[in-house]
């Protein structure tokens, strides 16, 4: 009788652990994961890039090619580690055959390497801005529509040594490949233009305590190039601010993003008139633009503008959807007809043309701006400068571009 | 005379089934098919995670169920180890990786999480109960912080990528099947190690230890000896866990060392029960499942509460985890089985 019990327990275990894996798709559905960071410090903008891409979705009517979308998401919380696991659970668990993201850099360069493990599946970016995820050693089957961070930065540099009269700042970033990238981009310009970085202080992801960070910066610099994301910028700005300092801020893209402009607190005083630059601006006058806040905005829970990744996750998605009503939603064949149009595909987006180079990495517009308060009181990106269709290089010819070396905490330099 | 032979051989044969125990042998029986049921993903995703969590679950079980010491750098053992496979071996990364073949590599690393939980062991052996926990915290974090910031050791944020299974009896390790067999291979022999140490002279000296430290010293005991040592063995399953979960990954960062991982550690061996070296496998089960499927279940925004809520449910029905419930669903069942039938 004991025995009997024990038996069927093991078999109740065993069913368990097996009987999910029995589900199966239904032949007019296809299925599209999403992964993005829904717990750790970049909660707010995993939250918000999937409203990007939900966007996308409802554009279409939740259908693509007669087949309706089901959106499968995966969580990380911005580690290499938990990208790589959530992508494989979609991949090998829920069995998508096309997967949007990741958010965060390394998280990136971590799936191109998982990417090139699943020849069958197509991987499209979500946010993730690191350089080399497309620059060095690429997956064929990576694709990446939302520029990297250091296109972000065009522009940048040049203008706050010449328009802004800064020669010398200080930069204050997390410590990983997308900053690094980022400030990458910014001291391209700016070295070549003349100006200084006598320090740079590199934090890890989720610090609480700037102070010894904030103590660090040498005196007499013009001013602070800050690249830190989420909750990340509004310590360090509180921090900041509360130790008396006063050097303007340049922002790095998702420093004086919707994320962190909408925070709480006094940062208003701190942010206004920051120059920054990014794949969006706020105050863009463009209809497409503002016919793809208005659409944004009907998501639960949206901000007063789309942030960066919103945008990003929301052009990503829209790719591979175009993408895949372009072969019919067909990706029997291992999605090789889908990469082929994916690798072809050039279309509008809310920020204008984007379209891919020969590493499936995105040539788009990139916009210059500065932190300004709207009518009601919202701080807002005011459009300064667009500059048009920025390449991976920068519009360095490619060798001349990979003498540079790759970025990294002590790559670019200029003291 | 030939029959009183076979007659002795079958008391021994049944002797040895008896002493294995009707459970082990079905539990056995299932973990070796499961492989004939489970997709890829529920053999190495869910059983192989599971099976290398339970091992770092259990090296804390020994730790705690017969020391008395709650440790929480168990995760910080298996990083080194997982970290001197990085160097030791080939990663992507170009940083070191001296190529050692793995037969080379995984002794050293063994060896250097065992004498690295030594030596977290002879620290914190000083100190008892909470200040255990505070100082092994401290340790994980200060590990986790420097493996972040050091890029000549550990290359900072990135950690190591492409670290490969070894393949060799021509056979990828790194494969589902094998490298499920692997896994539950090497956690049968770590749980066989502790239950057998358990019962050993060494076994009963901790845990005699753990009861009153002081009446030991006064019989002549080594205490503070008997607990490094106990540290030690659980290091090398620890290391043994790191190996594994190096090679499953591929790669390794801090993030594999952080604080939420040693806390899942703690959770798994708690959830579990820490009164028998299964608990942390049970605990392992249900951490990983919960960890995998509680998004599918509640959604995006939400889910990181229902698995707080399932561990506070299963702690708070029961003091010593799923261990603990079976220990109170058990007699009910024994009792039943002795009523007459209808």
């Amino acid at each position: 009788m004991r025995m009997h019990r024990r038996t069927v327990l093991a078999l109740a275990v065993f069913t368990g652990l097996t009987a999910p894996s029995m589900a199966l798709a239904a032949d007019d559905t296809i299925k599209i994961g999403l992964l993005a960071t829904f717990e750790g410090p970049f909660k707010v903008l995993g939250e918000d890039s999937e409203r990007g891409a939900m966007t996308a979705v409802e554009e279409v009517g939740g259908k693509v090619a007669g087949k309706k979308i089901e959106i499968v998401k995966g969580s990380s919380d911005a580690s290499p580690d938990s990208a790589v696991r959530a992508a494989r659970k979609l991949v090998e668990q829920d069995g998508v055959k096309v997967l949007v993201g990741p958010l965060s850099g390394d998280e990136g360069l971590a799936v191109k390497d998982y990417a090139k493990t699943q020849p069958n599946v197509t991987f499209i970016n979500g946010t993730s801005a690191a350089q080399d995820t497309t620059l060095r050693n690429p997956a064929e089957n990576f694709f990446r529509f939302s520029t990297d961070g250091a296109q972000w930065m065009a522009g940048l540099g040049t203008y706050a040594f010449k328009d802004k009269g800064y020669k010398k700042v200080a930069t204050v970033a997390e410590d990983y490949s997308f900053p690094y990238t980022q400030v990458f981009g910014f001291m391209a310009e700016f070295c070549k233009a003349g100006g200084h970085v006598p320090s740079k202080s590199w934090v890890p992801i989720g610090n609480k305590d700037f102070s010894s960070v904030i103590a660090a910066i040498p005196e007499g610099v013009d001013a602070i190039y800050v690249a830190l994301g989420g909750a990340d910028a509004v310590n360090f700005l509180t921090q900041y601010q509360q130790s008396g300092g006063t050097a303007p801020l340049i922002g790095g893209s998702i420093t004086v993003d919707q994320t962190v402009l909408t925070s709480k607190g006094k940062l208003k005083d701190v942010l206004k008139g920051t120059p920054s630059a990014g794949p969006t601006a706020d105050t863009n006058d463009a209809p497409a633009w503002k016919a793809f806040v208005e659409a944004y905005k009907k998501q639960p829970g949206a901000f007063p503008s789309p942030s960066l990744f919103a945008h990003g996750y929301y052009v990503d998605m829209k790719a591979t959807l175009l993408g895949l009503d372009q072969v019919g939603g067909d990706v029997s064949d291992g999605g090789k007809k889908l990469r082929d149009a994916l690798s072809k595909l050039s279309f509008d987006t809310p920020t204008g043309k984007v379209s891919l180079d020969k590493n499936r990495n995105a040539i788009a517009d990139i916009f210059l701006t500065e932190v300004t308060e709207g009518a009601d009181g919202n701080l807002l990106n005011k459009l300064v400068k667009v500059v048009p269709q920025v390449n991976q290089t920068l519009g360095i010819p490619e060798d001349e571009f990979m003498k540079l070396g790759a970025v990294n905490r002590d790559n670019p330099s200029c003291p | 005379m030939s029959l009183a032979i076979a007659t002795s051989s079958a008391t021994a044969q049944q002797n040895w089934l008896e002493k294995l125990g009707a459970g082990h042998i079905i539990l056995g029986a299932a973990l070796v098919l499961y492989p004939l049921v489970a997709s890829d993903f529920f053999l190495t995703q869910i059983g192989g995670y599971s099976l290398i969590f339970g091992m770092l679950g259990l090296s804390l079980m020994l730790l705690a169920g017969y020391g008395g010491m709650v440790s929480l750098a168990q995760i910080t053992v298996a990083g080194i180890a997982a970290y001197a496979i990085a160097i030791l071996g080939n990663n992507n990364s170009n940083i070191l990786g001296f190529g050692w073949p793995w037969w080379l590599a995984v002794p050293f690393a063994l060896l250097a999480a065992a004498l690295a939980s030594a030596l977290i062991g002879w620290i914190s052996v000083r100190t008892e109960g909470i200040y255990t926990i505070m100082i092994t915290l401290a340790i994980a974090t200060a590990t986790y912080y420097f493996a972040q910031q050091n890029y000549a050791i550990f290359n900072g944020h990135s950690g190591y990528a492409g670290i490969r299974a070894p393949v060799f009896w021509g056979v990828n390790w790194r494969d589902p099947r094998p490298f499920y067999y692997l896994c539950l291979g090497l956690a049968v022999l770590s749980y066989a190690a502790v239950l057998y140490g358990s019962r050993s002279t060494f076994g009963m000296t901790l845990q005699a230890i753990r009861d009153n430290p002081r009446r030991m010293r006064a019989l002549g005991y080594h205490v503070t000896a008997h607990k490094v040592f106990a540290w030690l063995l659980a290091g090398v399953i620890a290391g043994l866990a790191g190996v594994l979960l190096v090679w499953f990954n591929g790669r390794v960062s801090p993030g594999t060392i952080g604080v939420d991982a040693a806390i899942d550690v703690l959770i798994i061996a708690v959830i579990g029960g820490l009164r028998h070296p299964i608990g942390p496998f049970l605990g392992a089960v249900v951490v990983i499942l919960m960890q995998t499927f509680a998004i599918d279940i509640v959604g995006a925004e939400r889910f990181n509460t229902l698995i707080g809520m399932v561990f506070l449910v299963i702690v708070f029905v029961s003091q010593d985890g799923i261990l603990g419930l079976w220990g109170r669903i058990k007699p009910h069942l024994a009792q039943e089985s002795l009523r007459p039938g209808p």
